[in-house]
């Protein structure tokens, strides 16, 4: 009964248009803005806080930029993690190297891996659907293999780059609470951005690209352009969360971490938590990140009766059972799941 | 209209081949500014060939296509022929189904929206002022076409009716200096067929839009255009007024000789 949509009327475009039309969804959001920025740091574990709360804002940013190259404007990327890894050794370059500030230089790591990401998305202009996979996925490979046979990028150590400590104005990042705090403002800062653009004209075209591309280029939309965007923006957010994850979790930029298996995690997430949908982002970043961590948790009492092989195993089989199961109730995504939700919330008590 | 205007399109000698078959053999059209010109005749006699031809989605072999007195490069792209000013509805419904209403309109204004990317991100004065501004334009039009109840419904929630009338509100987005409709009435029953007719003369009428249009229903054609080009068989048979059409022997054939067979 009190989540509304009418009998809220707006009075100007401006207010209708606004980031969350909906009361509700606002102070939603803001309840969720002060968890993270207040509950969490102070009752949060270190372990908590490095290990699950940082991959996960930093999963959810790089799921958020493949939601919109393949949710929003309908093109596909499998090689998103290696996007994440120019980002990565982009940024540590810049910064450990060349003694740029830190900011710019995690800022650089997204301008890099947006160029290289753009590049690749040149193949996206002539082809579409599998054909397009399969070239993305090329990507991950050649991206892989340059990382680690360039000495120059990978130092030549097993592509191992360490993340030297990091300063802002001098003021130290040592403690696991200031890096979540770095993590934490960059990623709401870009989520803000990107939902400006995918609610903005830009975000309107790809929505047209993606759901029929020749009426949108009859309409005026320049697909050459607009699709080349999406490729930019979606590799910027990849480079960007994975400087961050690298800077603030791995400690070191290292190739292994950036495999194609996380690449096709990033598709997981986004298909998992919803195409098209920020909230989505977040609730398969969520799925991906936390949930074997629970099912982890919840089997380690079983350590000493079995052997820790054959564990690791069964988890994987619960989280793979998991994903299936869930697809199969609802297909959309964990996000539709919640518009469902409302949707019931907004009629009831009358369910009709 | 006795002073001969400069047509705002001059389409001459198209001829375009789709593996063998001849769908247009060197047809000359024009559309003169003001108008509302019917293009007609049987099926497959190449009347959506010809809208694809003048917005630029098909290449003619031969033959060429002058807009506004200038003759249109050989492989423009057909989002700058949108730019220069053509918009289209299709035959087959090309909504985008996972948008609004109001999302599907409002991507009819690409051309007419200039804030850049940044400026976009930010949502900064500029991008604001500019897309309220065009959501404004676009409620204009969602008014015009009384389509104000559908707003926020899904594209692909909408029924079939309704659908056309907003691919008519989303090339009227576009303010475009020609419009092309493809049988933008049809499958719809008579009450529709009547709101879809008052609405392009209005536009034609009240906003002052050029128009040429597909229709089968030759009531409609004869009451609302101004002048008629008949095709059959990817050749053009006849042109006039609806009352010279109506009279020649050739057209009244072409029809009959369907009916026939
Ligand atoms: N892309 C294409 N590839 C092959 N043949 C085509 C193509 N487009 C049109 N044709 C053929 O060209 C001829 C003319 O088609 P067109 O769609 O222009 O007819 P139409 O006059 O619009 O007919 P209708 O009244 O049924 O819509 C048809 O024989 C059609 O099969
Ligand atoms: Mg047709």
């Amino acid at each position: 009964m009190f989540y509304r949509e009418c009998g809220n009327y707006k009075d100007t475009y401006a207010k209708d248009m606004a980031i969350f039309p909906i009361p509700l969804d606002r102070y939603g959001f803001i309840v969720m803005l002060i968890l993270a920025l207040i509950v969490i740091p102070l009752i949060a574990t270190d372990y908590w806080i490095s290990s699950i709360m940082i991959p996960f804002y930093c999963f959810a940013l790089s799921a958020f930029g493949l939601n919109i190259l393949a949710g929003y404007a309908g093109q596909i990327s499998i090689g998103h993690a290696a996007f994440m890894a120019v980002g990565a050794y982009a940024s540590l370059i810049l910064y450990g190297r060349y003694g740029i500030p830190l900011l710019p230089s995690i800022l650089g790591g997204g301008i890099v891996s947006a160029a290289v990401g753009t590049f690749f998305g040149l193949p996206a202009l002539r082809i579409k659907g599998f054909y397009l996979a399969i070239s993305t996925l090329a990507s991950q490979f050649i991206i892989q293999w340059v990382i680690v046979h360039w000495r120059w990028v990978s130092g030549g150590v097993f592509g191992t780059v360490e993340a030297p400590d990091m300063q802002i104005f001098g003021w130290a990042l040592d403690t696991p609470v200031r890096k979540y705090y770095l993590a934490l403002c960059i990623m709401i800062l870009l989520i803000t951005i990107g939902k400006n653009l995918v609610r903005g004209q830009l975000g309107r075209n790809w929505m047209a690209i993606r759901d029929m591309d020749y009426a949108a280029e009859i309409i005026g939309v320049n697909l050459y352009r607009d699709k080349l965007i999406a490729f930019a923006v979606s590799t910027f957010y990849a480079g960007i969360a994975g400087s961050l994850i690298t800077f603030c979790y791995y400690g070191a930029a290292n190739i292994e971490e950036f495999h194609v298996m996380v690449s096709f995690a990033l598709i997981g997430m986004i298909i998992i938590g919803g195409l098209g949908t920020i909230l989505g982002s977040f609730l398969g970043a969520g799925f991906f990140v936390l949930l074997p961590i629970a099912i982890n948790q919840s089997l380690g009492a079983f350590m000493d009766v079995v052997p820790s092989d054959i564990l690791s195993n069964i988890e994987a089989i619960i989280f793979g059972g998991l994903i299936v199961l869930f697809l199969i109730v609802e297909p959309y995504g964990m996000a539709r799941l919640w518009h469902t939700i409302k949707d019931k919330m907004r009629l009831w008590p009358f369910p009709y | 209209m006795n002073e001969k205007k400069e047509p705002i399109l001059r389409a001459e000698n198209i001829s375009i081949t789709f593996g063998g078959l001849k769908a247009l053999d060197r047809v000359s059209l024009e559309i003169n500014p003001g108008e509302i010109m019917a293009i007609i005749g049987p099926n497959g006699a190449g009347k959506t060939t010809m809208l694809n031809i003048i917005n630029g989605f098909y290449k003619p072999d031969e033959g060429r296509i002058i807009f506004e007195g200038k003759e249109r490069p050989k492989k423009m792209k057909p989002n700058l022929i949108a730019a220069q000013g053509i918009a289209r509805t299709f035959q087959n419904l090309a909504l985008f189904t996972g948008m609004s209403t109001l999302g599907n309109i409002m991507v009819g204004r690409t051309m007419l929206m200039h804030s850049n990317i940044f400026s976009q991100a930010l949502y900064w004065r500029f991008s604001q002022k500019e897309e309220i501004e065009h959501r404004a334009a676009v409620e204009r039009i969602i008014d015009f076409l009384q389509i104000e109840n559908i707003r926020r419904t899904p594209a692909s929630m909408l029924p079939y009716g309704l659908r056309k009338r907003v691919e008519l509100a989303r090339a009227l987005a576009a303010e475009p200096k020609l419009l092309l409709l493809d049988e933008p009435m049809a499958g719809m029953n008579l009450e529709e067929k009547e709101d879809i007719a008052r609405f392009v003369l209005d536009a034609n009428e009240e906003l002052g839009y050029t128009i040429a249009l597909i229709e089968h229903d030759m009531g409609v054609v004869m009451d609302i255009c101004d002048r008629i080009v008949v095709l059959d068989f990817g050749e053009k048979i006849a042109e006039g007024t609806p009352d010279e059409i109506k009279a020649d022997p050739k057209v009244i054939k072409a029809y009959l000789g369907e009916a026939g067979g």
